[in-house]
């Protein structure tokens, strides 16, 4: 892919993968023999991304920092198609998952991902995961630097690590390059977040043990400065600390936060910062070269200043109303005069939120080939973003997401919700989340209400592992098994802005399903009544308290 | 529990020295053999290392992955060059890693373990982590594949 503006595999990560679907296809044929126990099987195929859920294997296929190609993306379809149903999930973790795999066929859908660079692994188990970016990397207007020439470095020193594959629990790793964190950098295991210091020094600050589950955590502050250079060593040293000393003894406090908490940041970095001395001029030291040579696989694609006001945008904008509030909520200034970001909408009215078509798949390749650079992204919103529009192109692009069913004006708005899969497939679920997301969906799908309501996220996980991050939604919704029936436990205030990062609270006790709408319905109207100009739903509930909302809520439910 | 050692696919004899606990070990320093626990620190021997010429490192189960730091902090920072062994949860599919990590010798009764060792150093031919074993990184590669390259346009 000569063309790509990102990271593309050389012989190395080509051979390294294809040795990898090999040696995981021999280990399905030892499985199938009966050769290895499910037992020992089942850490090999979790590293491979091979899930068993409910109804089938499931597979997860790494994407990573969200970045795509139109011929990824492609092909991606063409998986789903041929090992799958057809269809595909975009998770919170900007991967995608396919629900219905089967077993003897997983080493040939691996083996088509390496085809066109792609891999699943340590997409699951006790590993670093795939690492996560701002979706608007390389794109964004207000970025200091591409976050994703070091998460490209993360990913290789990070595969198939020799000392970190059998960790207490699973390792994340989110890293932003902007002011405004669009990543979620503080719930992650370790957040990196580039910023410009007083000496016109570019570094990261290092923030370590967040994360939601069942134990939601804001990540603190271990290190305010690291040299780019040094990023490789001071990871080596704080997954060190933590393969030693986080707890094994149960599977719930097995988390790095679990660690920072009980002993405490300063301890932690005081042990940290202790292997980091004798590893920080070792081999893991980048050299400017190996840096340079990784980013220039990011360089921008060739884009002129264009005109910003373009008559057949201004016109279309008058004439149909849909195009005018899809503007304002789906297209996102760009760092080229005269370009955008498009934000293509996974979540049209009453749709599985992050549910993708093979069809869909291939219509976003096409209209990232005719218009972007043949460049998709995967934001952890679960939308699919065109990075690099012109400006003149939109009303083209807008008609050809809108033939797709993805140009719903909703990016941001209530009914962009994020949900995991839930009870639908998810062998840990308590309750169901997508049909939750969907009522809402229906409840609110008016555009024009949606954008008088303004900006409101909402979240749903079927289970407190909070795979759909409730905790930091405005509105969080959390599924929950009381004696066998679904209820669901609503919470009010959580936010992922960087500088406003905070866990909701419970708002009091939990609805059942066919109350949620009702419940959603009578916090945006306590909202609606008393906002003061330009407040947001989160805004005006910091400023006047839960108890409005509540009176209102257990009134009506 | 049959012993194996790199180069050969079937179980070699263990005659050797029986390894002693550390506690045990640290308080009459008796032979040149140590058994620790994933819990151990490994700093403790730094003042011995000449006196060991084994030291084994344990797996409670295949996913308990502490000894791996161990091993390395053991060979990458402390300089021991004597065998290191692999007990407990020992299954030929982490080999590779553990052979980067610096073990040379482990106990296993995995039907398919010795000849899964025969091929477990080149079953990646790519490696991107820097560690005692010594192999070139890809990174490291690429390096001097840009010098060649540099060197040949000028």
């Amino acid at each position: 892919m000569p063309d790509a503006h990102f990271y593309s595999y050389d012989d190395f990560d080509r051979r390294l993968v294809a040795e990898r679907v090999e040696q995981f296809r021999d280990q399905v044929r030892r499985r199938l023999a009966g050769e290895l126990t499910e037992d020992q099987f089942k850490p090999l195929r979790l590293t491979n991304g091979l899930y068993l859920q409910l109804h089938a294997y499931m597979l997860r296929i790494a994407i990573p920092y969200g970045t795509l190609s139109s011929r990824q993306l492609r092909k991606l379809a063409e998986i789903s198609r041929k090992y799958d149903r057809g269809y595909g999930h975009f998770t919170t973790r900007q991967n995608l998952q396919l629900h219905w795999i089967k077993l003897e066929q997983a080493p040939d859908a691996i083996a088509a991902l390496a085809e066109v660079d792609m891999h699943s692994i340590q997409t699951s188990g006790n590993c670093v995961r795939n690492t996560t970016a701002d979706h608007f990397a390389g794109a964004a207007a207000d970025e200091i630097e591409d976050p994703r020439v070091w998460c490209e470095i993360v990913r290789q020193w990070s595969t198939l690590h020799p000392e970190f594959s059998f960790l207490p629990r699973k390792f994340k790793i989110a890293i932003t390059g902007s002011p405004n964190d669009r990543a979620a950098v503080r719930v992650h295991d370790i957040g990196l977040r580039l910023w410009r210091n007083d000496r016109g020094e570019v570094g990261f600050e290092v923030i370590v043990g967040g994360g939601l589950g069942r134990t939601p955590m804001i990540g603190k502050t271990l290190r305010e400065f690291l040299p780019k250079d040094e990023m490789l060593a001071y990871l080596e040293a704080a997954l060190r600390v933590y393969n030693r000393y986080g707890r094994r003894d149960n599977l719930f406090k097995a988390r790095i936060k679990i660690l920072v908490h009980e002993i405490g940041v300063e301890k932690m970095r005081e042990e940290v910062e202790a292997e980091y001395e004798s590893m920080k001029d070792s081999a893991l030291k980048l050299s400017p070269d190996t840096i340079e040579a990784i980013a220039q696989h990011f360089a921008p694609p060739p884009l002129r200043p264009k005109r910003t006001l373009v008559p057949e945008v201004e016109a279309l904008k008058l004439e149909d109303r849909n195009f005018a509030l899809w503007l304002k909520s789906n297209v996102a200034p760009h760092r080229v005069a005269g370009h955008a970001i498009v934000t293509a909408s996974l979540k049209p009215a009453g749709a599985p939120p992050g549910d993708a078509s093979a069809a869909q798949m291939e219509g976003v390749a096409d209209i990232a080939d005719a218009y972007s650079y043949s460049e998709i992204r995967v934001s952890h919103e679960q939308n699919l973003v065109l990075p690099h529009v012109a400006v003149e192109d939109l009303p083209a692009v807008y008609r050809a997401l809108d033939k797709l069913g993805f140009a719903e004006a909703n990016i941001g708005k209530i009914t962009d919700i994020i949900a995991c899969p839930g009870l639908d497939y998810c062998a840990l679920a308590n309750a169901r989340s997508i049909p939750v997301a969907q009522r809402i969906s229906n409840h609110f799908a008016a555009l024009a209400r949606q954008h008088d309501i303004g900006d409101l996220k909402i979240k749903i996980s079927g289970c407190i592992n909070a795979c759909g991050h409730h905790h930091v939604g405005h509105i969080g919704i959390l599924g929950v098994d009381k004696n066998g029936v679904e209820l669901y436990q609503i919470s009010l205030g959580g936010d992922v802005d960087f500088g406003h990062t905070a866990l909701g609270t419970i708002l009091g006790p939990a609805v059942p399903a066919e109350k949620v709408v009702e419940a959603v319905d009578a916090l945006v109207t306590t909202y609606l009544e008393a906002r003061a100009e330009g407040e947001r739903f989160v805004d005006t509930y910091r400023r006047i308290g839960a108890q409005p909302f509540k009176d209102r809520v257990y009134a009506t439910v | 529990m049959p012993l194996f050692r790199e180069g050969a696919a079937t179980p070699i004899a263990n005659d050797g020295p029986a390894p002693v606990p550390l506690a045990d070990w640290l308080q009459d320093r008796h032979g040149a053999a140590v058994a620790l626990a994933n819990t151990d620190d490994v700093n403790c021997l730094q003042p011995h290392l000449a006196d060991l010429s084994l030291i084994v490192l344990h797996f409670p189960k295949f996913s308990d992955g502490r000894a791996y730091s161990q091993a390395r902090i053991l060979r990458e920072r402390m300089g021991y060059g004597g065998e290191m062994r692999a007990t407990g949860g020992v299954l030929q599919d982490q080999l590779p890693f553990l052979l980067r990590c610096g073990f040379d010798s482990f106990e296993s009764d995995q039907k398919g373990f010795g000849e899964a060792l025969m091929r477990a150093r080149t079953l990646f031919s790519v490696v991107y982590q820097p560690t005692e074993d010594g192999r070139p990184t890809a990174s490291q590669l690429r390096l001097v594949s840009r010098r060649i390259m540099a060197t040949a346009a000028e």
